[in-house]
């Protein structure tokens, strides 16, 4: 059994209005070192498959086909084996 | 009596699925009929729409889940054939999500749901959605959504500019939308995606009609 840990957020390049919100709430509550906010979401799957690779290569697919819209999000996968 | 026949799609959580039957149905006497998600297929209808609401909640990405639907499946094969799609609201994200039309709808700048009435402008009239406006022509047409926010990469807006495909535009942007965008079509001229809701501006007694012209268009573009 594997778990991949995925993350989420909006690309870069594009303005995350809520992480901006959130910064300056931030700064209101004196956090003046905080210098950037991104807001994203975490998804985990449990996969129940023969290795890591094919457990990394299907959170891979399903990042591609549903959980992130490459239009405007990026993703970062971690995958461990879990007993 | 025209040969349009609209299908009016219907996910958990449509919720102005009611608004367009009405506008087709009583209001512009058009043979028109629901479609549920499940469905397989779209029947015999010639005009599909995709209605405003929160299909599946809004749950992942607004659009995302609604487009793995079956009769999504069915309604990419319709347009890839030239079949005449109109999204709104929901619908555009889903059209979006789908890969029908081009780009995302974010979170409005705002971060607030915006609900009220909007000018917007017809920046192209040749097309079977807007043919029955004038060029520049502003029209009031109600708004409401959180995810309204236009966006798509510098070489896809170009071609959405080079290719006439900006159909609306917001006079005054609500939601921080690109280039002001407030709907498009694609580039084979039969799918379009729109924020504002024509649909709630089409019956007299709600005091304002100018959505009307855009269901009067497509209805005609059906011979």
């Amino acid at each position: 059994m594997y778990r991949s840990k995925i993350n989420v957020t909006i690309r870069k390049t594009i303005l995350d209005p809520q992480g901006k919100a959130v910064e300056h709430s931030l700064k209101s509550h004196g956090f003046d070192s905080v210098i950037d906010t991104r807001i994203g979401k975490y998804i985990e799957l449990m996969i129940d498959t023969g290795s890591k690779e094919e457990a990394e290569k299907i959170s891979m697919e399903a990042c591609r086909r549903l959980l992130a819209n490459p239009v405007m999000e990026d993703f970062v996968i971690e995958t461990e084996e879990v007993n | 009596m025209s040969k349009a026949r609209a299908g009016i799609v219907v996910f958990p959580g449509s919720n102005c699925d009611h608004d367009a039957y009405n506008v087709f149905k009583n209001i512009l006497d058009t043979n028109t009929e629901f479609l549920w998600h499940k469905d397989g297929s779209i029947g015999d209808r010639n005009i599909i729409i995709l209605p405003g609401g929160f299909s599946y909640g809004d749950y992942l990405r607004c659009g995302a889940i609604a487009r793995q639907s079956n009769l999504m499946k069915e309604i990419v094969r319709f347009a890839d054939n030239g079949g005449i799609v109109i999204g709104i609201c929901n619908g555009f994200q889903v059209l979006c999500e789908a890969g029908l039309l081009p780009g995302v709808l974010m979170r409005n700048d705002n971060l607030k749901f915006i609900c009220r009435t909007v000018t917007l402008k017809v920046e192209n009239n040749k097309s079977i959605f807007t043919g029955e406006y004038g060029i520049k022509e502003e029209i009031r047409i109600p708004v409401a959504h959180g995810e309204g926010n236009y966006y798509c990469d510098d070489e896809t807006l170009t071609g959405l500019i080079g290719n006439n495909q900006i159909l609306f535009t917001y006079t005054d942007n609500p939601n921080g939308s690109l280039n002001n965008i407030a709907g498009i079509q694609n580039l084979k001229r039969n799918v379009l995606g729109m924020m504002p809701h024509p649909e709630r501006a089409s019956d007299e007694i709600l005091g304002n009609t100018d959505g009307r012209r855009l269901f009067e268009s497509v209805i005609e573009s059906v011979l």
